[in-house]
């Protein structure tokens, strides 16, 4: 028994929702690669939105427990919406970072209506079928996107009229990293609010849900499309920070990847996808220069690692080692 | 009118592959609930060790068949025990993602021993060309392996009919629980399904390199499809697996014959029109 | 039929030629203490599935009150009071045990599609989740994963839930299974506190909990109802005595 149900428990969850340390200890972190390493901005943005993108299926997969193989189709559509916004001539990234979330969003309400109904293989099936498709259909498209060499003529103008991106990356890491953050406090308001305990609960128990009142399949839907909705937020600051878009954006190999990215950082626990972009990322440009097969051979015994070893990601064996700690103290 | 059959039947042989390759993972899946995703590895092992055996060490195209059969069976059991054993129980996510893990390492190992080409095949030469047969011309390659794969199949659907081990692999694809109250060993039946079943995918493999081609990326590519049969034709029903790849390999090849601009959208289409009619696949349980 | 809390009218479910549900008629007045007993495989859980909506009936009505709730999905019944517990726990594996009393009530207020307002600041529906959990000697351990809780706890974990949606008629899938002896006077207590509003039907097969507690008792056989009466009226059956001791086993004791 701890002194933390003795104190009631209003306080003991006003306890659990307070800004722990290290998470200041976090997001202070994130700025310095502004001063100590200028030369890796661009790289530091990728993590950015890498990490909003992982956050986005967090939301969906860690808290809620639906296993999506295709959420790249959000990300996806968010960019080619940013995208082509500015190759039609609105390059304003502020308004068309919105537009494309709420483009994203709008499919993610959309597919939420199937997605919602199904469990195990049929609904993994459905989510790998539906980003497999968009990824045809797109490719076919080739007229809107650009086909295999990706839109041309992305010209993003300057943020609140004032910053100019630059070369180095500064103005693009900055305005990541300032998105990041902001999704991130509502997603983290999403996660501890009366919502966030009810996909918990879908999570843990989807059969018992119904039996407490619980609208389920409402509670997807909406989850569902603020995932998808953030996701296209991510894709926004990849086609408004790199001034490009191709295919990749929404492709298998990004609804992979991010899925590995989330697990090894540690789904459920709002940083793991932070922590796993960071990882993926970093190791990934590390090993650039490496045939891609040596890449798929590490990042496949990685996972193999992480499952048998590590099944809740590095935050989840860094909590169990704090666990361990204090139990010994 | 020819050309509608000849794509009926390419499709037809197409599906029939698909069908080999697929079985396996539909009947283990329906036992274990065991999401592998390598399924196709064990297909893929099946397809380099019979070109090993071919190009390097000159054997027949006939001898390699049962070698790459019983290499992909072994290596399922090596990998079941080491590794898939321990997650019968672990959900989903952790058993796509540990089989996914073993995907990634199956095509870099591949790439790295095989290179990336695509890999000959030499086929003897009664099974190169084609018969002319009512107007049309009928490649000899694929009508046997229609003719194979129909034996297989009959061979399956008998086997799991008629004999005691096919009675005790339906009892326990139907109610895991019961048939273990009823004393039968599920652990060690789902041990020979598992390496029967991989062993299928790796002579589905060597088979199909003639039709489909062979490089580290046919793990990958090829499972999505797979994974495409089992779901729409029901876990753990051979009889849907078969249905199932029947479906998909002619709905594949018309998609390739007449609307070659779609690409793979017809496949996927159908796919997500039959999961969505029959969450649980054709001849699926419930 | 406005007197009838909950009834069922005819109702028939069958799988293939089994036969789960026979011609079920009952009927629960306001606010008794009904006991739902029979040997295993009579049907008691399938009727619990059947009046909750987790399974259809093939023919028949189930009525809640004076509504006809039979086309009704389980979570459109349990906001109109009928909620039930489950034989085999259902419970939140790792949210604690104040978490999940506080999601039934949120759900119950409707407010858990907030995602905007911090759950702390939901003042009243916290107190009353601990004011329930601590009815049912739980506030102690109420900070605790439900997995970590000993299985007594758990049972009455269950009951707590139930009462969060504070239900009009109360289903128990026998509530006391499993629980061991030194664990289950905390169980008694619950269900004898349990408020007299509250309609309540319990499946047991511990008979002293049945005698204790039940004012009226039903017994079903082979999916049907074999008869229903007082305790007195059903110990001294001899049909009922037939179906327990022609088994062997489970002798009835007043």
């Amino acid at each position: 028994m701890t002194s933390a149900s003795v104190a009631g428990p209003h306080a003991y969850l006003q306890a659990q929702a307070r800004w722990r340390r290290g998470e200041i200890a976090f997001w202070l972190a994130t700025l310095l690669p502004l001063v100590l390493t200028p030369d890796y901005l661009v790289l530091a943005s990728q993590v950015a939105i890498a990490g909003l993108f992982a956050l986005s299926l967090d939301l969906i997969l860690g808290f809620s427990g639906i296993i999506s193989l295709g959420h790249a189709a959000y990300f996806g559509v968010g960019a080619y919406t940013a995208g082509l916004l500015s190759v039609w001539g609105w390059g304003e990234p502020l308004t068309g970072l919105l537009i494309a979330g709420l483009a994203a969003g709008l499919l993610g309400y959309v597919t939420s209506f199937i997605i919602a109904r199904f469990h195990h293989l049929a609904l993994i099936m459905i989510t790998l079928g539906l980003g497999l498709l968009l990824q045809e259909a797109a490719n076919s498209a080739s007229w809107l996107t650009g086909g295999f060499d990706g839109l041309q003529g992305i010209n993003t103008w300057p943020i609140l009229q004032k910053f100019d991106f630059d070369l180095y990356g500064y103005t693009a890491y900055s305005y990541s990293l300032a998105v990041l953050f902001i999704v991130f406090l509502a997603a983290r308001r999403l996660v501890y609010s009366p919502f966030g305990l009810a996909l918990r609960g879908i999570r843990e128990n989807g059969q018992r849900m119904p039996a407490i009142g619980a609208p389920v399949y409402s509670h997807i839907r909406t989850i569902y499309t603020i995932g998808a909705m953030i996701a296209g937020i991510a894709g926004a600051l990849l086609a408004q920070t790199t001034e490009t878009v191709s295919l990749e954006a929404l492709g298998f190999q990004r609804s992979a990847d991010v899925v590995v990215m989330l697990i090894v950082g540690g789904a459920g626990r709002l940083y793991g996808g932070l922590i796993g972009a960071i990882v993926y990322i970093v190791a990934r440009d590390r090993f650039s220069g490496l045939n891609p097969q040596y890449w798929y051979f590490w990042i496949g015994l990685l996972l193999i690692a992480v499952v048998m070893l590590l099944p809740n990601g590095i935050l989840g064996g860094l909590a169990l080692l704090a666990q361990r700690l204090r139990a010994k103290s | 009118m020819a050309a509608v059959f000849g794509m009926l039947f390419d499709g037809v042989a197409y599906g029939m592959l698909l069908f080999l390759m697929s079985v396996g993972l539909s009947v283990t899946l329906g036992m274990m609930n065991f999401v592998n995703l390598a399924h196709c590895s064990f297909a893929m092992l099946g397809g380099y060790v019979a070109v090993t055996l071919m190009n390097a060490w000159g054997w027949p195209f006939f001898a390699t068949l049962p070698v790459a059969f019983m290499a992909a069976a072994a290596a399922s059991v090596v990998l079941e025990r080491l590794f898939f054993r321990r997650f019968y129980n672990a959900g989903d996510l952790q058993q796509c993602l540990l089989t996914i893990g073993i995907v990634f390492v199956s095509i870099a190992g591949a790439a790295y021993i095989y290179g990336t080409d695509q890999q000959p095949v030499h086929l003897p030469a009664y099974l190169t060309g084609s018969i002319v047969f009512g107007g049309m011309e009928f490649a000899v390659y694929r009508l046997f392996l229609i003719a194979t794969a129909s034996l297989i199949t009959l061979v399956l659907v008998v086997g799991i009919e008629t004999t005691r081990f096919g009675a005790q692999v339906r009892a326990a694809v139907n109610n895991q629980r019961m048939a273990r109250g009823l004393g039968i060993d599920v652990d060690g039946l789902f041990a020979v399904t598992f390496a029967l079943g991989s062993g299928l995918a790796g002579l589905g493999g060597a088979l199909a390199i003639e039709m489909l081609g062979l490089d580290p990326s046919f793990a990958l590519t090829y499972v999505i499809y797979v994974l495409i049969v089992v779901s729409v034709g029901g876990l753990g029903s051979i009889a849907g697996t078969f249905v199932a790849a029947m479906l998909l390999g002619i709905s594949d090849m018309a998609g390739k014959y007449y609307i070659p601009a779609l690409g793979s959208v017809l496949i996927y289409l159908v796919m997500l029109a039959m999961i969505m009619w029959r969450p649980t696949g054709l001849f699926g349980r419930r | 039929m406005s007197d009838s809390a909950l009834a069922a009218r005819g109702v028939n479910k069958s799988f293939g030629s089994l036969v789960v549900a026979s011609d079920v008629e009952l009927s629960l007045p306001q606010g008794v203490r009904y006991a739902l007993i029979g040997p295993n495989g009579a049907g008691k859980t399938t009727l619990i599935n059947l009046m909750t909506g987790m399974l259809r009936p093939d023919s028949g009505c189930i009525f809640l009150g004076d509504e006809d709730i039979t086309e009704l999905a389980p979570e459109q019944r349990v906001r109109r009071g009928l909620v039930r517990t489950y034989q085999i726990n259902s419970l939140f594996p790792r949210l604690t045990a104040l978490e999940s009393v506080t999601l039934a009530v949120c759900e119950r207020r409707r407010i858990a599609r907030t995602f905007w307002r911090q759950l702390t600041a939901y003042r009243h529906e916290i107190d009353e989740a601990h004011d329930i959990l601590s009815a049912l000697t739980l506030a102690p351990v109420c900070h605790r994963p439900t997995r970590e809780l000993a299985y007594g706890q758990q049972r009455l974990l269950e009951i707590a839930l139930a009462l969060a949606t504070r239900p009009k008629v109360l289903l128990l899938d026998e509530p006391a299974a499993g629980v061991p002896r030194e664990e289950s006077k905390e169980l008694f207590a619950a269900i004898a506190g349990l408020s007299r509003d509250i309609t309540v039907l319990f499946i047991e097969h511990d008979m002293e909990l049945v005698f204790r507690f039940a004012s009226r008792i039903i017994v079903m056989v082979g999916g049907g109802v074999l008869t229903e009466g007082t305790p007195a009226e059903i110990a001294a059956d001899e049909r009922v005595r037939a179906v327990y001791l022609g088994k062997g086993h489970g002798a009835l004791r007043s």
